[in-house]
């Protein structure tokens, strides 16, 4: 199946904060986006699977957030959460053009 | 060489722990796969009840990580449960519809809660406790329901109670014998066990038969067999186990109560093995875990091909896992006729000693409220040691560590998985192990009940001698082997300034996590307050955003009520906040504040500036409120000021950083209005003098505080409040409450180091320093633009 694919505009990079999670509403989605320590732009999910909790406040440590509800440790790339719990959040693909930040998500 | 396809269906404790002992024989000799109902890795399953005490929590209990797996080169498929066994074809079906040859099967499928078949038993709000699921169900129960009922006092029953009674749950054990755990314990232990559990608040209804669980589509209570009545909105059944036969039944392999197995854990038919609870050995299916390790080790031995005498059965013994309680029972537990016994009871402290003697030799024992001879005893019983030896070794007093030092290199430290003292003193002097935590890893002692522990770590006292250090080392956290102490003194020493310099040159082993982040960033700024800059992002977000978030992701907001006074002017600045931002909910707290519940995010600045009262810290790790009573100058027996002393400690200290949260409270005679019997700091003022007590807590371990000292002067009283907070922002762990640091150091201790009036000025000078940097977090979120974009905006496209 072929999906289409659109790229919105979030913001600035400076306009994020570093080493910090930011909420981002597109429509009904809630989206975490993070800076990571190293600069890099990742997105998922603004809930935790466990409990719903909203990840974009949670403690960032290289490319894991730990939830702020129940501590759950998720990969910020793949989304994939860190045994012992298990599941995943759904991930974005982030493209930063120049100072642009965009998230790609599907129709 | 082609490897042999091994099948292990069942992804518990048994199983595991054949597999285990097989890869450390012969970690090239076979293909495994391992089949489990749980979507979990292997974990400890007598643990549970740990996490259901609380303080312990899922991961914790894990026996081997996913890494695990994948490092053995272990074929795992968690969540898939065998269906059926072809023995004909030899392989396995599951539910997912994969099938898998074996050359050889283990079955190690364990066992099934029984259920007592009562009318009303499929009810909402019945349940067992036998895995991760029921345990992280009872913990929901728990926020919603009060009343919970146990169907058991055996030793399941009793640590399900004692977990709900944690969970906040008021807690009826219902038994259907005279008194309990009446196959470990005989009736007089059984009985101190009860007085003791009584104290802890657990109710007991004995010699009663539950007839019916009522209720319509859940459960409202148990009636009994005399036609009386309890309520109930939880009913936990822990009246035993059955062995999990029903597939090896299908299969056609031979089953009585478990699978019927040799001593070589063979099943009748040809390359099918059965091993732990699901198993039956010469008329016996175990139920507790040593004699499953037992089975796993001989198990493995015979895969591999190694020739020995296989299993003999195993003697039995017994430990409760709730805190406070000291049980323990082996071998046999009532006398008969031929059976003599060595009695001793002292009723005043609670301890109670039986041991068994036929022929001469002892057969078994019971030991309440003093366990340190249990592993002793055990040993004994299981030599047919004479009872003149254990009388003979008892009579010569000695210390633990000399227990330790005096036991023969063959006596079993650690029961459940037979370490020996022999094998633990050579894996320390072999691989130069010195703390708890490397002889547990590296010789599997203490990894499962936790019973052996202070043995284990008696026996590296004296295996080290001098090299040893009593206060074990404890690594912060899983990111670092360092402890806290060491971290400090590196820091200290090589100056460090911020929480990545110390990850870097202290060589961590992650980016850190969300132990250590908070960890290092309240060191640093304790170390030096002046030069310090707080890093925002390393904080939990209740303490970064400066208010509570709640279960929807809405947050609370409490002003600053000094002493929890208030007036009419702030009264109606909160009202009319409440109206414009219509809050959830406006509650006073358990602390004499208010507390607006349900802000959105970005409404949290706007709110604080429109309130215009300083941030009341309920979120912080520092100073909470001081919670006072009304004094001398309203009430009719108060002696002080509480007010007025409250004010002003609240004014003093607000803004402090500390370990954890501290609670203060003042109450103005001994009524104790103010509770602060329970409290980090309570002063009790009494007729012309304020008495200080510390320590006091509480939360889910409450403990009543202790009496410091007791000052004539409130200026002496302040100065000695702040001396104890320094002392304290010192020397204990990050988030260890001052309960849990006064215990730790001993409030002697802590008496002594404060009657010196040097030491005393100096913590002031410290804590003064560390006081003058604090600012209102709220006032200056509103005046910095960056932090507001940063932490409170949110984008919406």
């Amino acid at each position: 199946m072929e999906k289409t694919v659109r790229s919105v505009f979030i913001g600035e990079v400076c306009d994020l904060p570093q080493k910090l999670g930011k909420t981002v509403t597109i429509g009904r989605k809630e989206i975490a986006v993070f800076k990571l320590e190293n600069g890099e732009i990742r997105a998922i999910e603004n809930r935790c699977p466990h409990k719903g909790g909203v990840l974009a406040e949670g403690i960032l440590s290289g490319e894991y957030v730990f939830c702020p509800m129940h501590d759950w440790k998720i990969n910020v790339k793949d989304g994939k959460v860190q045994s012992p719990d298990v599941g995943c959040v759904q991930s974005y693909p982030v493209e930063v053009k120049g100072d642009q930040v965009y998230i790609l998500i599907s129709k | 060489m082609i490897k042999q396809k091994l099948v292990l269906i069942g992804n518990g404790m048994a199983g595991v722990r054949a597999i285990e002992e097989v890869l450390k024989i012969n970690p090239d000799g076979f293909e495994i796969t391992i089949f489990g109902t749980e979507p979990y890795p292997n974990y400890n399953r007598i643990q549970l009840s740990k996490v259901l005490q609380g303080g312990t929590s899922v991961s914790d209990i894990t026996l081997n990580e996913w890494e695990w797996y994948e490092d053995n080169k272990i074929r795992f498929y968690p969540g898939e449960s065998v269906t059926s066994i072809n023995t004909k074809t030899q392989s396995v079906s599951t539910d997912k519809g994969r099938i898998e040859s074996y050359d050889q099967l283990i079955i190690a499928t364990g066992s099934n809660p029984f259920m007592l078949p009562l009318p009303g038993a499929d009810k909402e709000g019945v349940k067992a406790f036998r895995n991760i699921k029921d345990c992280e169900e009872m913990i929901e129960y728990s926020k919603i329901y009060k009343k919970a009922a146990v169907i058991g006092g055996g030793l399941l029953g009793l640590e399900a109670a004692r977990g709900l009674l944690n969970l906040g749950m008021e807690v009826d054990v219902i038994h259907i014998y005279d008194y309990l755990m009446e196959r470990q314990l005989d009736r007089s232990a059984g009985k101190l066990l009860q007085a003791e559990l009584e104290k802890q608040g657990m109710n007991f209804i004995l010699q009663k038969n539950t007839a019916e669980i009522t209720g319509r589509k859940h459960v409202t209570g148990l009636k009994f067999s005399d036609g009386s009545k309890i309520k109930a909105d939880l009913v936990v059944m822990a009246v035993g186990i059955k062995p999990n036969v029903a597939l090896a039944q299908e299969a056609g392999l031979p089953v009585n109560r478990g699978i019927l197995v040799n001593d070589y854990l063979e099943t009748e038919i040809p390359n099918v093995f059965a091993v732990g609870e699901c198993a039956e050995h010469r008329g016996i299916a175990y139920g507790l875990v040593a004699p499953l390790y037992q089975q796993g080790q001989v198990l493995a031995k015979r895969l591999c091909g190694i020739q020995d005498e296989g299993y003999q059965g195993s003697v039995l013994s017994t430990q409760l896992k709730v805190s406070g309680v000291d049980v323990f029972s082996a071998g046999k537990i009532n006398e008969d006729e031929g059976t003599k016994v060595y009695k001793t009871y002292d009723d005043w402290h609670g301890i109670y000693k039986k041991v068994l003697i036929e022929d001469g030799k002892i057969a078994g024992a019971v030991l309440f409220g003093d366990t340190k001879d249990g592993n002793k005893l055990f040993n004994f019983i299981k030599t047919g040691a004479r009872i003149e030896e254990y009388l003979q070794s008892a009579q010569s007093v000695e210390s633990e560590e000399n227990v330790a030092a005096s036991m023969s290199d063959e006596e079993l430290i650690c029961g459940c998985n037979g370490v020996t003292k022999g094998s633990i003193v050579e894996a320390i002097k072999a691989n130069g192990l010195t703390t708890f935590d490397q002889v547990k890893g590296c010789t599997n002692a203490s990894r499962s009940c936790g019973g052996c522990k202070s043995l284990v770590s008696d026996l590296l006292a004296c295996t080290l001698g001098d090299q040893y250090q009593a206060d074990q080392k404890e690594a912060i956290c899983s990111c670092t082997t360092l402890s806290r102490d060491e971290v400090l003194a590196e820091i200290r020493e090589k100056g460090l300034t911020h929480i990545r310099e110390v990850m870097n040159v202290l060589q961590w082993n992650t980016d850190g996590c969300s132990k250590c982040k908070p960890a290092l960033n309240y060191y640093l700024g304790m170390i030096d307050p002046l030069k310090y800059q707080d890093e925002r992002e390393a904080r939990y977000v209740n303490e970064r955003m400066h208010a509570n978030i709640q279960k929807d992701g809405t947050y609370s907001v409490v002003p600053r009520m000094y002493g929890g006074v208030t007036t009419s002017e702030d009264l109606r600045k909160i009202a009319d906040v409440a109206d414009k931002y219509k809050v959830g909910m406006i509650k006073v707290t358990g602390g004499q504040r208010i507390d607006l519940l349900g802000v959105y995010k970005e409404d949290l600045p706007k709110i604080w500036s429109e309130l215009d009262m300083p941030s009341g810290s309920a979120y912080s790790k520092g100073l909470r409120t001081v919670k006072t009573c009304v004094g001398e100058n309203y009430c009719r027996f108060g002696t002080q000021d509480s007010i007025g002393m409250g004010i002003r400690l609240e004014k003093k200290f607000e803004g402090l950083n500390t370990p954890h949260k501290v609670k203060m409270a003042v109450s103005a005679c001994p009524r104790n209005c103010a509770e602060s019997g329970i409290k980090d700091v309570g002063i009790v003022g009494v007729e012309g003098a304020w008495e200080m007590y510390v320590g006091g807590n509480g939360g889910t371990h409450l403990r009543e505080a202790n009496l410091l000292f007791k000052f004539k002067n409130g200026d002496e009283l302040v100065e000695m409040i702040g001396a104890f907070l320094q002392y304290y922002r010192e020397s204990a762990k990050y988030l260890e409450r001052t309960s849990a640091w006064v215990e730790r150091l001993g409030i002697d201790h802590i008496r002594e180091v404060l009657s010196d009036e040097f030491m005393v000025k100096e913590y002031n000078n410290r804590i003064d320093e560390a006081l003058s940097v604090v600012q209102d977090p709220w006032k200056e979120a509103i005046n910095n633009k960056n932090l507001l974009r940063d932490l409170y905006q949110t984008v919406k496209i």
